[in-house]
């Protein structure tokens, strides 16, 4: 089953797979690209945002931006 | 060397040093924080290198050309040639953060395939140093074929050094498409431009490519900003062109995307070494207790009410000691002047009028140089992401945080700052509800209503009255915000979950020379602007307050006779000469609406001119109640207002609830004609304005109508 970052608890390192869904153009413009290793940091206080760090720097993402990245399990 | 004069656009990512590279090469002052999307607008000036002198234009942040939001847009139209007919920049300089250079890159890479001449900035090389990044500019320059400098923004030989490499460039062009689309996007690519591009858009040759993969990985022409006919046609091209990409196996959305990641991989993977670095930094240690679930929240309320009580009491001696020398300075220009009507004008008019506004310089100056503060260190970006949860459920988006914040300032700069919103519904709502936050327009108001007519009783042994009036102003302002939000969410239907994908900039300490001279510049704008309207206001005002002159009548009244309501014996001649004036009749004939909010008609005429600009009210007030005043006392405005008696009732004309009645119009009523331009602009109708007219005066009066009937009740 895949398995996506929205899906995910514990603040972690893990490697993209695949990113899908509406948002996909402007992820990967962002730097979230397949084979690249992205840490989640920590979560807002209302559970989202999340906060990522990817190629060397922190971002910010909603739950529906967080569903359109498929991580490696 | 370059002998002509040319255009140069500054282009990058958000945050990148873009206006900081500006400033430094115009000695203009462009706002700079560590913020992402601080710059909105295209902002031009001109720079003399080795003679010749060039035209600089500073331009909004943008992660692609393929643009989201109105900002990125800007950029990306002022490349091409779009916006607003001005001609394409000679040469683009590029300005990356070298601390993050691949995804910079990105964008550098799009900006090569637009045929103008590009040369690389690689900026914050001190940063990029701290991270042990060693990059190597000669092997970027070669592997992208466009020169490429290193500099630190910061550092004033280094912007010569940029100075000397735009002189010596010899403004080739790049080549075009270096990272190498495949067959089937080169494929998709000519369909759209030969079948649609140019025969049916106006999009100029140089930018069809980008303008096409654009096309390709959107699916749509969703917020194009040019002209063309035939949509149907259009989306069918677009479509087919999709499906020759599919049929390669690939995905329109990331076909273009990936291939550019691939050659910036190639380009950088030698260029560009990281050293091991320690897995903690500084900025991650500050962030576990500043986003932190629970304390992050915490921490913004804490700013918020610091920010609030810096402005309440620091700046007091300050503005003590304004007061102090306009009064004396009146007095001194009242005695040294022959009496006469020139006297009258610049004593009462010119002189009260500005003193009273200027007064208030101290307090505008600390919220300034505040908000600066926590710009230039990078927390407002922080406070976007801890509030985006609660500003989502009350119809607003993260990102409005920042705007909201500019709005305790000014609500101008706050309104053009949505446009970093990008989602329309979520822009729109952030801009209605912004005139609520307690802009420092009516700072003059509250502070003079404050300190004339809340006792300075302390409360719980730490807090006094007027301090808790304060705050609670400001709070009044936020929760009338939220509260208007909630009811425009309902009002306007929800579309899907909108993004919220912001970087988190590095913690900076700010630059002081830059804070100090932001802040003097707005200490400067507040004067000059507000000085403007007072000084004109004032004398119209003092004009008509003045005349027609009236004598008072002789008749020495005495209990039994008649009472004339008209003239009472209390009162001095010119006090009755006020009454008397166009402004007095004028007044009058406005009190009765006025009057259920608790409003007399020295009020009704301060609410009229500060429909101008609020903080007119206090000059207004100062100019009527230094004309009524008799001449050679001298009194301060509060003291005036302290002492009005009402001639015909006896009673003074201010009470708490008169004092809270006018506190809570001025908190909720749209008096700024200047924010009712710029809504017009930033929603190109008149619709939203009229709007924000109607609905937050209206609830003004009815706010204000309840609270002094039950006030004046009590
Ligand atoms: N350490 C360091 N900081 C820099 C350098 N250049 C700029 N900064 C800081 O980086 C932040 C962003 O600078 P700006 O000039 O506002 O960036 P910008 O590209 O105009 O940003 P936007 O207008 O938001 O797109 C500010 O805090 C600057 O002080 C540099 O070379 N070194
Ligand atoms: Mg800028």
């Amino acid at each position: 089953m895949a398995l996506f970052l929205s899906d995910i608890s514990s603040p972690d390192t893990y490697r993209v797979k695949n990113i899908q869904g509406a948002d996909t153009t402007r992820l990967l413009e962002m730097g979230i690209t397949p084979g690249i290793d992205l840490k989640v940091v920590r979560k807002a206080p209302l559970g989202f945002p999340i906060e990522i760090k990817v190629r060397g720097y922190l971002l910010t993402l909603r739950e529906s931006e967080a569903k359109c990245i498929e991580i490696e399990g | 060397m370059n002998k002509e004069p040319l255009s140069i656009a500054l282009v990058g990512n958000p945050n990148t040093g873009k206006s900081t590279i500006f400033n430094a090469l115009t000695g203009l002052r462009q706002k700079i924080a560590n913020y992402p999307g601080i710059t909105v607008e295209r902002k031009v000036g001109t720079t003399i290198i080795g003679g010749v002198l060039h035209k600089v234009i500073d331009l909004p942040g943008a992660y692609s050309l393929n643009y989201k939001k109105l900002d990125e847009r800007i950029a990306y139209e002022t490349l091409i040639g779009s916006y607003e007919h001005e001609e394409v920049p000679d040469l683009v300089l590029v300005v990356v953060d070298s601390s993050n250079l691949d995804r910079n890159l990105y964008l550098a890479s799009q900006v090569m395939d637009l045929g103008i001449p590009v040369m690389l900035v690689l900026n914050m090389t001190d940063v990029a140093e701290g991270k042990g990044i060693k990059i190597n500019p000669d092997l970027i320059s070669s592997s992208l074929g466009i020169p490429v400098v290193a500099i630190s923004a910061k550092n004033k030989t280094e912007i010569e050094k940029l100075k000397g490499e735009i002189s010596n460039f010899d403004l080739s062009k790049p080549e075009a498409l270096k990272w190498n689309p495949d067959d089937s996007l080169k494929e998709a690519m000519d369909l759209l431009i030969n079948d649609w591009i140019k025969l049916h858009t106006d999009i100029p040759d140089r930018a069809q490519a980008i303008e096409a993969l654009r096309l390709i990985s959107e699916g749509d022409f969703k917020d194009a900003f040019y002209t063309f006919e035939d949509e149907g046609k259009g989306r069918a091209t677009i479509r087919k062109a999709q499906q020759i990409i599919e049929q390669g196996g690939g995905n329109p959305m990331a076909a273009e995307v990936l291939l550019r990641y691939n050659f910036i991989g190639e380009s950088t993977s030698e260029a560009a070494t990281h050293s091991a670095q320690s897995e903690v930094s500084i900025t991650d240690r500050i962030d576990a207790f500043v986003t932190h679930k629970v304390a992050g929240p915490v921490i913004f309320t804490l700013v918020l009410l610091f920010m609030f009580q810096a402005i309440f009491s620091w700046a007091t001696p300050f503005m003590d000691m304004i007061d102090l020398l306009f009064v004396e300075g009146g007095n001194w220009v009242a005695n040294t002047l022959p009496d006469g009507m020139l006297n009258d004008l610049l004593v009462d008019g010119v002189i009260a009028g500005l003193g009273g506004v200027v007064i208030f310089l101290p307090q505008i100056l600390f919220l300034f140089f505040f908000i600066y503060i926590l710009e230039g260190t990078g927390y407002m970006a922080r406070a976007a992401f801890v509030m985006d949860g609660f500003m989502t459920k009350v119809g607003l988006h993260g990102r409005s945080v920042v705007p909201l914040m500019s709005g305790f300032a000014c609500a101008i700069p706050g309104i053009m700052a949505t446009r970093t919103i990008e989602n329309w519904r979520d822009r729109i709502i952030t801009i209605m509800v912004l005139p609520f936050m307690a802009c420092s327009a009516r700072l003059p108001v509250y502070a003079l209503m404050i300190a004339a007519f809340i006792p300075s009783t302390t409360v719980l042994g730490i807090f006094t009255l007027q301090g808790i009036t304060f705050f609670g102003l400001y709070i009044f302002g936020i929760v009338m915000a939220v509260f208007a939000a909630v009811v425009m969410k309902r009002i306007f239907p929800t579309g899907q979950q909108t993004p919220f994908i912001m970087e988190l900039p590095a913690y900076k300490m700010p630059k002081w020379s830059v804070v100090f001279q932001n802040t003097a510049e707005r200490g400067k704008v507040f004067i000059t602007e507000a000085g403007k309207i007072i000084v004109a206001i004032s004398i119209v005002l003092w004009f008509l307050a003045s005349f027609p002159k009236t004598e008072m009548p002789q008749v020495v009244q005495s209990e039994s006779t008649e009472y004339d309501s008209s003239f009472d014996i209390t009162e001095n001649p010119e006090s009755y000469q006020l009454r008397h004036s166009f402004a007095g009749r004028f007044g009058k004939m406005i009190e009765p609406v006025i009057e259920p909010l608790g409003f007399d008609w020295k009020i009704g005429i301060g609410l009229i001119t500060s429909f101008a600009a609020r903080e007119v009210m206090v000059g207004t007030l100062n100019t009527i109640y230094s004309i009524e005043e008799e001449d050679g006392e001298s009194s301060t405005l509060k003291e005036k207002l302290i002492n009005d008696v009402n001639p015909e009732t006896g009673k003074p004309v201010y009470s708490i609830a008169t004092a809270i009645s006018l506190m809570i119009f001025f908190a909720l009523a749209m008096q700024c004609m200047s924010t009712i331009a710029i809504v017009k602009r930033e929603t190109n109708s008149w619709k939203w304005p009229t709007a924000m007219f109607v609905y937050m005066t209206a609830l003004a009066y009815i706010s204000s109508f309840i609270a002094f009937q039950i006030g004046s009740n009590l």
